[in-house]
């Protein structure tokens, strides 16, 4: 079953590598450009796993994730944050929002799709 | 095309973005803005072009965007005050940026000199400040999509014994991020052969069983020899604070509640930034089954305050429009698409005039459902040329953005303090025209603060600020843009601009010359007021080059000083250089159209009015003036010149500096609006004539070049007689 | 000789002849863009004698060149049977008047012969050779020389 991802990132750039990075690796990707914009299109694309920047202009990914946690349908899906914060405690953020792991920009390609497949069912 | 060139190029195209969105915030903050929103979007934008460049291995670009975001964080966490020197250091480092994004999309390097210079600047600020989040290397990881995953895997397994034990036991936690035990334990089995014992103590009657919650434990040994610790935590990694986790090689799970690890990586591999291994401890009180790591050591505060910053600016009014207004969704299209688009609605319009001309020819009565098709038609027409000629249209803010840049070089190669400020940077111009109107701008405001403005030390002595002030404006005004550049300064020294105009042979000494007309001399080739080439203006071009490539636009350039206040240069420019609001009128049995800009009004010509002998010197007097007269037939060489004038018509127009001039014309026919088709693309350019357009019959007719015209005359004339 | 002409096949161009006064022309047929029938064009001030004027090709500003003036030939008004060749010279659409268009020629390289050392130079100029016919000679037009409409002599 290929699985769907959703990115969320508002830089165009990361969008279009996290999408050829994942699409390549036989992912069906879709995308959003911020926060509420991803709240918009959750539903249309109904992603297996959720990837999100931090910085975002309109909603943070800390509110993006917690948004989508607190959909019943979303409860459980894993959501990696995806961002060059190195720092701990905005790790520590993003898990309390409900976060499953975290990528740090730039990303490898092999190792996003493992990651990838560690946290989807 | 390559992906990763595709994405490059998306990342030095979304870099503009950025930047543009950069120099926006930070003079929306010069001019008094207090939203956090404001400093926010300012670090998302530097933060962006680091998190990109990395990507590409642009390490300079990475490293300049890390230690600028460093000390905006610094802002963005109230821990460092937004003062007017600092805000002067963010331009420099904004101007930088943009060097370096420029250098790096060419592969070319910068001024290292500069760019050592303003990082020391801002490493300063960082230092100063106290905080050292700037030991936060940053580390660029070339983004290769080939890379083997194994390949990168130096850890070193663990040495004696064959089999690691590792104790699970997750909290309740787990489930809420997404995480799940069973996926863990599948990941852990694709490492080497493991046993897996699952206890069961925990669990409740099966009535109570909540799925959400966690109840089981696992012990799980693995056998292999070149699995290492780090492979293991790498899967446990997103886990690690939502369970009881030990590792231990070889021996019993409790008889080594802690391990002493080595770091995970060595500092320089790009393996640990880019791939963080390590939890923080987020509990004081949990016995630290997570190995202390470098990072953690690190005072992460610059990092997460912003955070906090970020999420309290949330109820800022204008985040919360902004949040309303919902996202701009944007196309990126190829100009040539558009432009190919443009010429086809082009010929529609003209197409279309052709259509209601051969239909008004049929005799079809005017109420008929024909003709009201038709209207509708015209009325589509032009909704859709409007359209398309809006894609072309941008803001001017970009370009104005550009020259405040300008104004801070030019300040420091002065030494003079000076204030830019700009208005009416929304006026919406044609794409090809704002690029084109870059250069005079640049020079011209290089001039206003080279030229215009005073040294300080005369500003005070005359009373003035010491603090010199430029104006940028855009406006519309009668469909046109109007851009003027205004400076405070002295004005214009007349009588020295009339003595170098003598000393370069210029003007005769004698001339007499009114003030627009001497202030008009700086227009001319060859004129320089500044006594030394300095290293600003003096770039061999002249105000006549100005003049000359905002003419090439279809625009004027005028100027108006007074002594003592200032100067102010008016550039008009039309909307578009594709459609004209046009005259037709009649001249040697053609058709000929006059930009309608240029028109003052038309006179029926009285023949005593007319004064002068010979056609080169004749004029008329328009209430008490005394306007030159030019026979456009004549001018253009299709008859000789008239002896008498007669029943002719006289378009009086006024082009740059105010200066009007006459056209005998035979008749004037229709004012409407005509599609500017360029005479180049298969002959050549025409002395006065500015381009020509496709009549509803299908008939070419020429546009006047009214300026040529006018200001050519005697020039003109010349040529053709020396000829 | 059917036979010769097969084998030379890969030689032959074919080319638009027409007729200008007595004499007969003719023009790669891969740089004409079409033929149409004559429009009086809008007279450009101050051009050379040998450009028309300008006419509209479907929306674009295409220059006209009387043919004969330009090889300084006597001009001729136009009449029902003048047409307009359109032909592209590099990037330039470019419009010759001609008296009338006669026939699609096939021409082998080997048939061309130079221009011989007699003709004028206005004939060294603006043609490429010519091909001799039972009719008679037929000069090959150079169309980088006959449609060049750069200005000229303008003073800068």
């Amino acid at each position: 079953m290929t699985l769907r991802i959703l990115a969320v990132d508002d830089s165009r750039t990361m969008r279009d590598m996290v999408k050829a990075a994942l699409a390549s690796a036989g992912f069906e990707v879709h995308t959003a450009d911020d926060g509420v914009h991803g709240l918009e299109v959750l539903n249309e694309c109904t992603p297996d796993v959720i990837i999100t920047d931090i910085n975002m202009p309109r909603m943070d990914g800390f509110g993006f994730i917690e948004s989508v946690r607190s959909i019943d349908q979303y409860k459980q899906v894993p959501i990696l944050t995806l961002t060059t914060e190195s720092a701990p405690e905005l790790k520590q953020r993003a898990r309390d929002a409900g976060a499953t792991g975290w990528i740090v920009k730039p990303f490898d390609r092999d190792k996003l799709v493992n990651v990838i497949r560690r946290v989807a069912a | 095309m390559d992906p990763m060139d595709e994405i490059r190029q998306t990342f030095f195209l979304e870099c503009e973005d950025l930047l543009q969105a950069l120099m926006e915030g930070l003079a929306a903050i010069e001019g008094g803005d207090e939203d956090p929103e404001t400093v926010n979007a300012i670090f998302r934008a530097v933060h962006s072009i680091k998190g990109g460049a990395g990507a590409f291995s642009l390490d300079e670009l990475v490293k300049f965007a890390h230690t600028f975001e460093t000390v905006l964080d610094e802002v963005r966490a109230d821990r460092m005050e937004l003062t007017p020197a600092l805000m002067s250091v963010f331009f420099r480092s904004a101007d930088q940026l943009s060097d370096l994004v420029e250098a790096a999309s060419v592969g070319d390097s910068v001024d290292a000199e500069r760019m050592n210079a303003i990082m020391l600047e801002l490493d300063a600020l960082i230092d100063s400040d106290g905080s050292d989040a700037g030991e936060v290397e940053f580390e660029a990881i070339p983004l290769d999509f080939s890379m083997d995953f194994g390949d990168v895997e130096d850890d070193l397994p663990a040495p004696g014994g064959d089999s690691w034990t590792i104790s699970f036991k997750p909290h309740a936690t787990i489930f809420e991020r997404g995480n799940d035990p069973v996926l863990l334990l599948r990941a852990l089995a694709e490492l080497g052969e493991t046993e897996v014992t699952c206890n069961t103590d925990a669990l409740p009657d099966l009535a109570d069983i909540d799925t959400a919650q966690s109840c089981l434990s696992w012990d799980i040994t693995l056998k292999g020899e070149t699995v290492s610790e780090d492979d293991i935590r790498e899967i446990f990694e997103f886990v690690e604070g939502d369970c009881d986790l030990t590792i231990s090689f070889g021996a019993a799970a409790d008889a080594l509640p802690e391990i002493d690890l080595p770091p995970l990586g060595a500092p320089d591999e790009g393996e640990e930034t880019g791939w963080e291994l390590a939890t923080p401890s987020q509990d004081a009180d949990e016995p630290a089954a997570i190995p202390d790591l470098p990072e953690l050591q690190e005072p992460a505060a610059a990092e997460a305050a912003p955070a906090e910053t970020e999420k309290s600016s949330g109820a800022s009014p204008a985040r919360a429009e902004s949040s309303r207004a919902g996202p701009t969704a944007t196309v990126r299209v190829e100009l040539d698409r558009v432009d190919r688009l443009i010429n086809l609605i082009g010929e529609l319009v003209i197409n279309q005039s052709m259509l209601a001309q051969a239909v008004s020819n049929s005799g079809v009565p005017q109420d008929s459902p024909l003709m009201d098709g038709l209207d509708e038609f015209k009325r589509l027409t032009r909704a859709i040329q409007e359209g398309v000629m809006a894609i072309r249209a941008q803001p001017v803010k970009p370009l104005f953005q550009r020259m405040s840049r300008i104004v801070r070089e030019a300040a420091a190669a002065t030494g003079k303090s000076v204030r830019l400020v700009t208005e009416g940077e929304g006026t919406e111009v044609d794409k090809t025209v704002i690029e084109r109107l870059s250069d005079p701008l640049t020079h011209m405001i290089r001039n206003a603060v080279d030229h215009g403005l005073e040294q300080t030390a005369d500003r005070a002595a005359a009373g003035k600020s010491e603090e010199g002030t430029v104006h940028l404006t855009a406006s519309h005004r009668s469909g046109r843009v109007i851009i003027e550049i205004a400076d405070d300064g002295a004005g214009i020294n007349r009588t020295r601009v009339r003595e170098i105009a003598v000393e370069k042979g210029l003007i005769d000494p004698d001339a007499a010359l009114s003030e627009a007309e001497i202030d008009n001399l700086l227009f001319m080739p060859g004129f320089s007021t500044a006594k030394n080439v300095s290293n600003l203006s003096g770039r061999g071009v002249g105000m006549d080059v100005v003049k000359k490539a905002i003419q090439s636009l279809g625009g004027r350039v005028t100027l108006s000083s007074t002594p003592g206040k200032g100067t102010t240069f008016t550039i008009s420019l039309p909307l578009t250089l594709a459609i004209l609001d046009g005259m037709l009128v009649r001249v040697a049995d053609q058709t000929k159209v006059v930009p309608l800009t240029d028109v003052v009004e038309t006179l029926k010509l009285n023949p005593s009015q007319v004064h002068g002998l010979s056609n080169a010197d004749r004029g008329i007097m328009v209430r008490g003036e005394f306007v030159p007269l030019v026979d456009v037939a004549c001018e253009l060489g299709y008859r000789p010149p008239l002896d008498k004038l007669s029943h002719h018509v006289v378009v009086l127009t006024e082009t740059e500096g105010g200066s009007r001039t006459a056209f005998i014309v035979d008749q004037i026919l229709d004012q409407r609006q005509v599609v500017i088709k360029g005479l180049e693309e298969n002959y050549h350019s025409v002395p006065g004539i500015a381009a020509a357009t496709i009549l509803g019959n299908g008939e070419i007719a020429l546009i006047l070049d009214v300026a040529a015209l006018a200001t050519g005359r005697n020039r003109l004339s010349d040529v053709i007689r020396a000829a | 000789m059917a036979e010769q002409q097969n084998q030379r096949r890969e030689h032959e161009d074919k080319f638009i002849s027409f007729w200008v006064g007595e004499q007969e022309f003719c023009v790669d047929i891969m740089s004409v863009k079409e033929i149409r029938g004559w429009t009086e064009p809008t007279r450009i001030p101050r051009a050379p004698d040998h450009i028309c004027g300008v006419i509209n090709l479907r929306g674009a500003i295409l220059p006209i060149i009387d043919f004969a003036a330009r090889v300084g030939m006597p001009v001729r008004e136009p009449d029902a049977s003048t047409v307009i060749v359109v032909t592209q010279n590099a990037d330039q659409l470019v419009g010759m008047k001609v008296d009338a268009v006669s026939d699609i020629l096939s021409l082998s390289t080997e048939s061309m012969q130079p221009i011989p050392d007699i003709a004028s130079e206005s004939a060294k100029e603006f043609f490429k050779g010519v091909v001799t016919r039972e009719e008679g000679m037929i000069r090959i037009v150079d169309l980088s020389r006959i449609a060049h409409v750069e200005p000229e002599n303008l003073a800068a």
